[in-house]
């Protein structure tokens, strides 16, 4: 199965998962690289009502979506996966009002662990607001999702 | 009323199940906080909204990383007096069994409490604490 890489396509897998449609996650770009997911800002995401600051739970999801995402865009298929682990460093707080972007690429791949890092942004992706690292394991169950099943969502 | 405020009036009043109303993250994740005594578990009661793969269905791994993360800064909260929202510096965490359709309980455990940064691990579970379904660390700077 090859998987599309037009961000309209992936739109629907976000759009299929409960959670990354309730934070209104949105595709941006994908490429064998990598791929950007964006955030919008929302009131009921913050974490800091006195600064407006979009808590760190909210980018954390952020990211893992992103990473997960970039793992498929290696691999070039829509693969059963889970997060074994998820590290993330916080540089900065986001700015409020500003929809954060993620962007991640899976560096190694093995039979069973996808290794990927990344960052997310606002405004500068020169100026981080997190860098993180993920690994995911892959795994044989049930598969996730199918293509059919998206093109009928 | 600022969170300043709204803390004090919490801590005057003991009234723990507010906390998690103060911040708008953990309202929209649903949260709720219990405290007995010494003892403080944050509960994400299941909802249909935290669900990333619907096939199995499993809770969304960001939902449950962003759920333990909330939980270290309501303990926080809770045990300390800070007046505004400690920043998270880093956190990591590690997903040991996929996530039930099912309400998930947390506790933290207070690995150092400094003046300047503090070191909590949480722990999340939902059949027995025995047997947790994610585990995180996070460095977190005290204000």
């Amino acid at each position: 199965m090859t998987n599309p890489t037009r961000p309209e396509a992936w739109n629907q897998f976000l759009a299929i998962a409960p959670y990354t449609g309730l934070l209104n996650m949105e595709a941006v770009s994908a490429a064998d690289a990598g791929c950007v997911i964006a955030l919008p800002y929302r009131e009921d995401l913050i974490g800091d009502p006195d600064r407006g600051v979009l808590h760190g739970g909210a980018i954390t999801a952020l990211m893992d979506v992103c990473f997960g995402f970039s793992v498929y865009f290696r691999i070039r298929e829509f693969v059963p996966m889970a997060t074994l682990d998820l590290r993330i460093d916080y540089l900065r707080p986001a700015q409020p009002h500003s929809k954060v972007y993620a962007s991640a690429s899976c560096y190694k791949l093995t039979q069973e662990l996808a290794f990927v890092r990344g960052h997310a942004y606002d405004e500068d992706p020169e100026q981080p607001i997190s860098t993180g690292v993920g690994i995911f394991i892959l795994t044989s169950g049930k598969p996730a999702f199918t293509e059919q099943k998206v093109v009928s969502a | 009323m600022s969170l300043t405020e709204t803390l004090a009036d919490i801590r005057a009043r003991a009234d723990w199940a507010a906390l998690a109303q103060a911040l708008p993250f953990a309202r929209t994740l649903g949260l709720r906080v219990d405290v007995r005594g010494e003892s403080f578990t944050c509960v994400m009661p299941f909802n249909q909204k935290l669900i990333g793969n619907p096939a199995l269905p499993a809770l969304h791994g960001g939902a449950i990383g962003g759920y333990l993360e909330c939980t270290g800064i309501l303990h926080l909260l809770w045990s300390t007096q800070a007046t505004a929202v400690p920043k998270t510096i880093d956190f990591s965490i590690d997903y040991l069994l996929s996530g039930r359709p099912q309400d998930t309980y947390a506790h933290v455990y207070t690995v150092k409490l400094g003046r300047r940064v503090s070191n909590l691990r949480i722990e999340a579970w939902q059949t027995t604490p025995d047997k947790p379904i994610a585990v995180a660390i996070m460095n977190v700077l005290m204000r």
